[in-house]
């Protein structure tokens, strides 16, 4: 009996002596001793001693880049680990911070998922590490993303600014000799490339909530808005929002618009058959796209978005991620060194950008005739890079999202989705929307602006 | 069935009390042994998640504020939530439609096999029992790809003789579509099951039918399904249980056709998403309780009707 009470205090102290290490672990900001930033020397030591950090992400063939840190830092060993991508990689990134182990040191994370990790206080703020004079070295809008106050959460990885990939071919036909300017225009070519080809001149995706928001984001509507603590904004059904919704409406129900689910055997035949006749998408597309349709190479061009008004040079922004350092790393400085280094060392920037196709959120890298001179075939000789990296200059550089934005996509599935597959009324999709976000956020305990 | 060998073993169990040795007693404390790592690994693996989970469904857990005891507030929530109530109405379609549509096929099949009137029966049944050995998973996303509405094989042959586009992932008609992918599937389980069970019936009954003169399909009627109805009623409870568990499918539909499979399109899936999607764990493990308490409702009342009627017709007869 004594021997058991004995156990029992032995296995309380234990449980308690593990939930300080815990909480100590999870306090979010905090640098290495408590105060100040990391010296050059703790650096050093820390790069010197014998460490390994274990790293999640879904970006293939990274191993090549995480190759050059190892070399640079040979006593640093890197585990890479893909555990799935998007939604599967964010649930086991969430358990393996809720069991307090098994969580990586560093992880990649999409910028519209670092908010419900700020919330968690599962992030390392990176400004005491050196990432706070990293600002400059990064487009500016990309940089709010990780950064949206003092804090750093995240190193940019890449990004996804939008553009307007078209079958010049099909537009010609159409007796379209320039890709449409504004969204007037736009509509106008829709209607001229399906009389006369029978093309849509691109697809909505049903449920695609990314390319929504990327649309809503260059029109200058700001939907979402989170302070890092308990208040959020939603605002996805405000007039701007609306005025995008009743324009994509107007085409989708006089059919010059499909609404296919994007991403599936259907939609990449729908792209290779020339079903569509364009793609609006990011700058990640051009590539993507050059798999998916190989047969239609040399008909391609990319131009930017239409815009809402003649004369203007908005865009927004669909995808790209950033690689975060978790807070409860042993190895903090270590793994921020590693974050940094992935994306921000020029070799390792650049072959990011040229290899693993990433489209670079860095300025060295935007400006490098190395990367931006590269001239595609697939695109009739047009230098894509170039365009995109215009474009990334001129997204919005104040868009939020919210701590929750596994719930905002698939309740936008549920409630825009449907709608918008059965070519109903969008605008009034999103009240449906806004509704089933706001009672979300207030029983989750957000105060809601 | 089995109350004659159970009558028979309680007869004999005193005089084996009797008996017991210290011989008996190592066995015993063998056998006890040889079951230990099965327990072991049932209590870890099975009994304790399953106390955590009841344990979580009681609490309440907040993105802000954190965990709460909640008491009973999250089965209150589900049992006026629309989204679980409208998820077990298509479980409900399940039940109604599409297990008596496979059992009956499946029945037929087995019944057909057992003739020994077709030919090629061994390539036959293989066939048949083929679909059991895909993986769910490939099944569905080639069931995905034959109901495609541009170039799927069906919607291309439905086109070139002039019928349209037959829509098999819309909203409306994906439950359909999701009916017969799930009878595809196991048509060819439950025939084996059956199969078995008329190849254990005795030839007599058949030659006491035939002196009778009876066809062969009053054998079958008269015969043959009275004799193998314990293995039917093996294959309802299977179906039932499986209706309620239906996740791959709704789960891999998903991907290929988002805006007809809700998040609640099936109760196993809406668990999933509330937990995973939601982060409402705690309400996730209400809902997979509620859910757990109906399925033993269900086979339960199956079993005991089915038991009822046993017993009247035994008193009939």
């Amino acid at each position: 009996m004594k021997q058991k009470r004995k156990t029992a205090a032995a296995l309380l102290a234990g449980t308690a002596l593990a939930a300080t290490v815990l909480t100590g672990c999870t306090s979010g900001g905090g640098s290495a001793d408590g105060g100040g930033p990391v010296t050059q020397e703790q650096i050093d030591e820390a790069m010197s001693t014998p460490t390994t950090l274990t790293f999640w992400t879904w970006v293939p063939d990274i191993d090549q880049e995480v190759a050059l840190f190892e070399q640079k830092y040979p006593e640093i060993d890197v585990k890479v680990e893909n555990v799935g991508q998007g939604l599967p990689h964010y649930q086991k990134l969430r358990s393996a911070i809720e069991a307090g182990e098994g969580a990586p040191d560093v992880a990649q994370i999409e910028y519209q998922y670092i908010p419900s990790f700020v919330l968690s206080e599962s992030l390392l703020d990176l400004a005491d590490y050196g990432a706070a004079d990293l600002e400059d070295d990064y487009v500016g809008w990309a940089w709010n993303q990780v950064s949206p106050g003092d804090e750093v959460w995240a190193i940019p990885q890449d990004i996804g600014p939008m553009g307007n990939l078209y079958r010049e071919d099909l537009l010609t036909q159409a007796g379209i000799a320039e890709p449409p300017a504004t969204w007037d225009d736009y509509a106008a070519a829709a209607k001229a490339v399906k009389d006369s080809t029978g093309s849509y001149i691109s697809n909505l995706g049903a449920t695609q909530a990314g390319q929504m928001i990327g649309f809503f984001w260059q029109a200058g509507v700001k939907p979402f808005g989170y302070d890092g603590a308990e208040t959020v904004k939603i605002d996805v059904n405000s007039d701007g929002a609306k005025e995008v919704a009743d324009y994509w409406t107007g085409l989708i129900q006089d059919d010059l618009i499909s609404t296919d689910v994007d991403f599936n055997d259907q939609w990449y035949q729908g792209l290779a058959s020339g079903k569509y006749a364009g793609w609006l998408t990011a700058a990640w597309g051009p590539v993507f796209l050059q798999g998916t349709a190989e047969g239609t190479s040399g008909q391609w061009r990319a131009a930017p978005l239409p815009q809402w008004s003649a004369g203007d040079e908005v865009s927004g922004n669909w995808g790209g991620s950033s690689d975060a350092v978790l807070a409860s790393s042993e190895n903090p400085i270590a793994a921020a060194e590693l974050a940094k280094f992935i994306n921000h060392d020029e070799e390792s920037a650049m072959q990011l950008a040229t290899q693993q196709f990433l489209f670079p959120p860095q300025q060295s890298v935007l400006s490098d005739p190395a990367f931006i001179d590269q001239e595609s075939e697939f695109y009739g000789g047009q230098q894509v890079n170039k365009l995109f990296a215009e474009i990334s200059e001129t997204v919005d550089t104040d868009f939020e999202w919210l701590p929750f934005m596994d719930y905002v996509y698939s309740s936008y599935e549920e409630t825009m989705g449907t709608v918008i597959a059965d070519k109903g009324d969008i605008a009034a999709a999103l009240d449906t929307w806004q509704d089933q976000l706001v009672s979300y956020a207030e029983d989750q305990g957000f105060t809601v602006e | 069935m089995t109350h004659t060998p159970t009558a028979a073993r309680t007869a004999a169990r005193p005089a084996e009390r009797r008996r017991t040795s210290t011989s008996k007693r190592k066995q015993r404390t063998a056998a006890y042994l040889f079951i230990l790592p099965f327990f072991l690994v049932f209590l870890t693996m099975l009994v304790v998640p399953l106390f955590y989970s009841g344990w979580l469904s009681f609490f309440e857990s907040k993105l802000i504020g954190g965990e709460q005891f909640a008491g009973l507030a999250n089965y209150v929530r589900a049992l006026g939530d629309s989204a679980f109530w409208g998820s077990l109405l298509r479980v409900l379609a399940f039940l109604l439609i599409q297990v008596p549509i496979m059992l009956i096929l499946a029945l037929c099949f087995a019944l057909a096999l057992d003739s020994g009137r077709a030919r090629g029966s061994r390539t036959v049944r293989l066939l048949i029992f083929m679909p059991y050995a895909v993986p769910a998973v490939v099944a569905t996303l080639m069931w995905g790809y034959l109901y495609g509405p541009d170039f799927g094989p069906i919607a291309q042959i439905a086109r070139a003789v002039g019928l349209g586009t037959p829509e098999f992932l819309t909203p409306g008609n994906i439950l359909g579509s999701m009916m017969n992918i799930v009878t595809w599937e196991f048509i060819g389980y439950n025939m084996i099951i059956m199969y078995a069970a008329l190849r254990s019936i005795p030839a007599e009954l058949y030659e006491a039918a035939e002196i009778d003169g009876a066809g062969q399909f009053r054998v079958a009627w008269s015969v043959k399904i009275p004799a193998i109805r314990p293995a039917i009623m093996l294959t309802v409870i299977f179906s039932i249980i499986g209706s309620f568990q239906l996740f791959n499918e709704p789960s891999l539909l998903n991907t290929i056709a988002p805006d007809a499979i809700t998040n609640s399109f099936m109760p196993n899936y809406y668990a999933y998403n509330l937990a995973f999607i939601n982060q409402e764990l705690n309400y996730a493990a209400a809902i997979a309780f509620l859910l757990g308490l109906l399925i033993a409702i269900v086979s339960y009342i199956v079993q005991l009707s089915e038991q009822r009627r046993e017993r009247r017709e035994r008193r009939l007869s």
